[in-house]
């Protein structure tokens, strides 16, 4: 059950010299461009309503413009809302007096930036103890601490080493670390790595994986790339101009986008990359169950095709057709117990395998491939022209908008 | 045909009542001066005695222990066996043709013009960073400090405090102290907005911001601030010594009044030489402290 960690309610954002004068407009429903030329105020977000849940991976994503670095500025209040409620569990942040924020923020949050943010003018080592010394914990604390994330991060050795020394993808690790040496509960992570070459990104994003899985911690992150956010989100909200799009997992938003604009970002994608094989196969339909080859043959007819998976108490076996069963018919009765003589290996594929990593096998059997669990149960199975739909739909719909 | 008057001549405001307003300030500013300059001048008295003090310091001390101080000071601040040497050849130079006690004198007052300057300006320029309104309110000021000519304000100073040494520090560090403020809100101004977030969202108050990442920060660029205000405090020395300031001055007004082209030439070398001492030390102090910045061909 996720239990909500962080909510915003109606956040508004205005930017200009008189904001306040300019919410009734924005109430009325006026666009940003109406306000822009009779105001001069900018209106940055607009009506965001947001749960984030403990423990989840939110990814904030739009392309720039849209608003998604304004908003998580708000998280941590480097920004002030023009209206809205931000709630940290049952704290109002926005309601934080000056020392309680800087509390809040030692403790509570921490922050990945888009080009770092270190400092240059201190040591790794100091960087990373840097928000355990800002909440005056003494030398000896925060290095053995800092130098433990260091550690994890991959860099240990680099303690002595000013940021200018590092290469990009060290220094995100860098700030990587010194955001997760504070022990915060949230970590907000800006275009953290936007900056990065894709080779190193995806070596951080696994990282970040990796470390999500032991850490458990709840992470807002930004980015303009779509791969990124279906590759690490747990859910993910599309951001435009300043207002919600569209609020969902990855597999909501890349099968059903809510509008032309989503379904624009979501052509270009990798789906072989971003799509598990669940999500795409199709219930089981070809499933034998019987204990002899004339039970077999019932079922085999009755499911409509020349083949079927042979599952038993054990889970499942492999693959039988038809061919076979009646050959077997013809030279022994039909009440010969089911062994492996009659069915055929076929590999299995499981359901929560990106289908980038199935397609050759997909491809290369001569049936539909079963899909199984762990345990050994059958829950679908996925087919070539199952698999061609799924990768190919994105350009069949442009095709037909065209 | 007085009505065309107004065409080929400026409708000026009438001679008397010019003379009156003259007449006006500087009695008001000479009453004020009168009233109050003892009192001012009283407030300067432990900067007068410490200048005094300094000045017998550097005088008294035999020549060789001050050429080795300073020697040792400047490899202390550079690191520098080179220019340490430099310092030493320039100051036996400067002793050998006979300009040892004026250049003691000026080292000291220019010594403690520049601390002032410095002490003075850093919290201004700190200032005129954190507020855009300071800043609007000082940047004027420092205009004028700057294009109006030194001996404008040389007058009122002397007016109020008479001649010596006191009028000749203020006169210098009015002269000086712009760059330094202006550099201090430009290099404050400059930090990357991405580290001050960084420090904002780690929970930095704002004195933990200004000490530990805005100063550091700003540092290279405050460093050529100061750099520029001793080269201008040093540029002063010759118009400050024409209010009694004694030191390499002196000798220059006389040599310009006199027609000495050779008493000029050398103390105006003089000058020089201790120009580019403090230069150099002040640039290889700011490089030693800011090789970090340089990444990884000087690790």
């Amino acid at each position: 059950m996720p239990e909500p960690l962080i909510t915003i309610e109606g956040l508004y954002k205005v930017f200009g010299s008189k904001p306040d004068s300019v919410m009734p407009m924005v109430h009325e429903g006026r666009s940003k461009d109406d306000i822009l030329a009779e105001t001069g105020h900018t209106l940055g977000l607009k009506d965001i309503n947001l749960t984030i849940n403990k423990g989840e991976i939110f990814v904030i994503m739009g392309l720039s413009g849209s608003g998604k670095s304004t908003l998580i500025r708000h998280f941590n209040r480097l920004i002030d809302p023009t209206e809205g409620v931000i709630k940290v569990e049952d704290t109002d942040v926005m309601k934080l007096p000056p020392k309680e924020l800087e509390h809040f923020r030692r403790h509570k949050m921490s922050m990945v930036f888009q080009r770092f943010g270190l400092m240059p003018h201190r040591t790794v080592l100091e960087n990373v103890g840097y928000g355990l010394s800002i909440q005056g914990q003494s030398k000896a604390v925060w290095s053995a601490k800092a130098k433990e994330w260091l550690e994890t991060v991959g860099l240990a050795g680099y303690e002595a080493q000013y940021p200018a020394q590092l290469s990009g993808g060290q220094q995100q690790r860098v700030g990587l670390a010194r955001a997760l040496c504070t022990d915060a509960e949230i970590l907000l992570m800006d275009e953290a790595f936007s900056a990065l070459d894709p080779l190193i990104r995806s070596e951080m994003q696994d990282q970040l994986i990796e470390l999500q899985d032991t850490l458990h911690k709840t992470i807002i992150f930004i980015t303009h790339d779509l791969d990124e956010a279906l590759r690490i989100g747990d859910r993910i909200a599309i951001l435009k101009d300043g207002e919600m799009v569209q609020q969902g997992t990855p597999d909501e938003i890349l099968l059903n986008p809510a509008n032309d604009y989503v379904e624009a970002f979501v052509k270009d994608v990798n789906r072989a990359r971003a799509l598990t094989v669940e999500t795409v196969m199709k219930p089981p339909s070809r499933r034998i169950t019987a204990d002899t080859i004339g039970e077999a043959l019932i079922q085999m007819k009755a499911i409509k095709g020349d083949y079927g998976y042979y599952v038993n108490d054990d889970g499942y076996q492999g693959v039988v057709t038809q061919d076979t069963l009646e050959a077997c018919c013809d030279d022994a009765s039909t009440s010969q117990e089911m062994d492996d003589t009659v069915w055929e290996d076929l590999p299995s594929i499981s359901p929560d395998a990106m289908l980038e990593s199935v397609i050759p096998e997909t491809l290369d059997a001569d049936y539909s491939l079963p899909v199984v669990d762990e345990e050994g149960n059958l829950k679908g199975e996925l087919s070539k022209s199952n698999l061609a739909e799924v990768l190919g739909g994105a350009d069949k719909k442009t095709e037909e908008r065209i | 045909m007085a009505e065309s008057s107004w065409l080929t001549k400026f409708p000026q405001m009438d001679r008397v009542d010019l003379l009156e307003i003259r007449k006006g300030l500087d009695s008001a500013y000479r009453e004020f001066s009168r009233e109050y300059g003892e009192v001012i001048e009283s407030l300067f008295d432990p900067l007068l005695t410490f200048l005094v003090w300094f000045e017998k310091l550097l005088l008294t001390t035999p020549w060789f222990i001050v050429i080795v101080a300073v020697a040792g000071l400047v490899y202390l601040v550079s690191r520098s066996w080179k220019l340490s040497l430099g310092v030493v050849v320039s100051f036996l130079a400067i002793g050998y043709f006979g300009m040892w006690d004026n250049t003691m004198r000026t080292l000291s007052i220019i010594t403690v013009c520049t601390l002032m300057a410095i002490g003075l300006g850093i919290p201004i320029g700190i200032v005129m960073a954190r507020s855009d309104k300071a800043r609007s309110v000082i940047t004027p000021m420092l205009d004028i400090m700057q294009t109006m000519p030194a001996f404008v304000y040389l007058i009122p100073v002397v007016m109020l405090l008479g001649i010596g040494k006191i009028p000749g520090v203020i006169a210098v560090i009015i002269y000086a102290i712009p760059p330094v403020i202006r550099l201090t809100n430009l290099g404050i101004r400059l930090v990357d907005s991405e580290v001050m977030e960084a420090a904002t969202a780690y929970g930095a108050n704002p004195t933990q911001r200004l000490f530990g990442v805005q100063l550091p920060l700003a540092m290279p660029t405050i460093m050529a601030g100061i750099n520029q205000t001793i080269m201008m405090a040093l540029s002063m020395v010759v118009i400050a010594s024409m209010i009694g300031v004694k030191g390499l001055g002196q000798p220059v007004l006389k040599s310009i009044t006199n027609q000495y082209f050779t008493l000029g030439l050398f103390n105006g070398l003089a000058i020089v030489a201790l120009a580019i001492i403090f230069d150099r030390v002040s640039q290889a102090y700011a490089k030693r402290t800011q090789r970090h910045m340089q990444g990884i061909e000087n690790a």
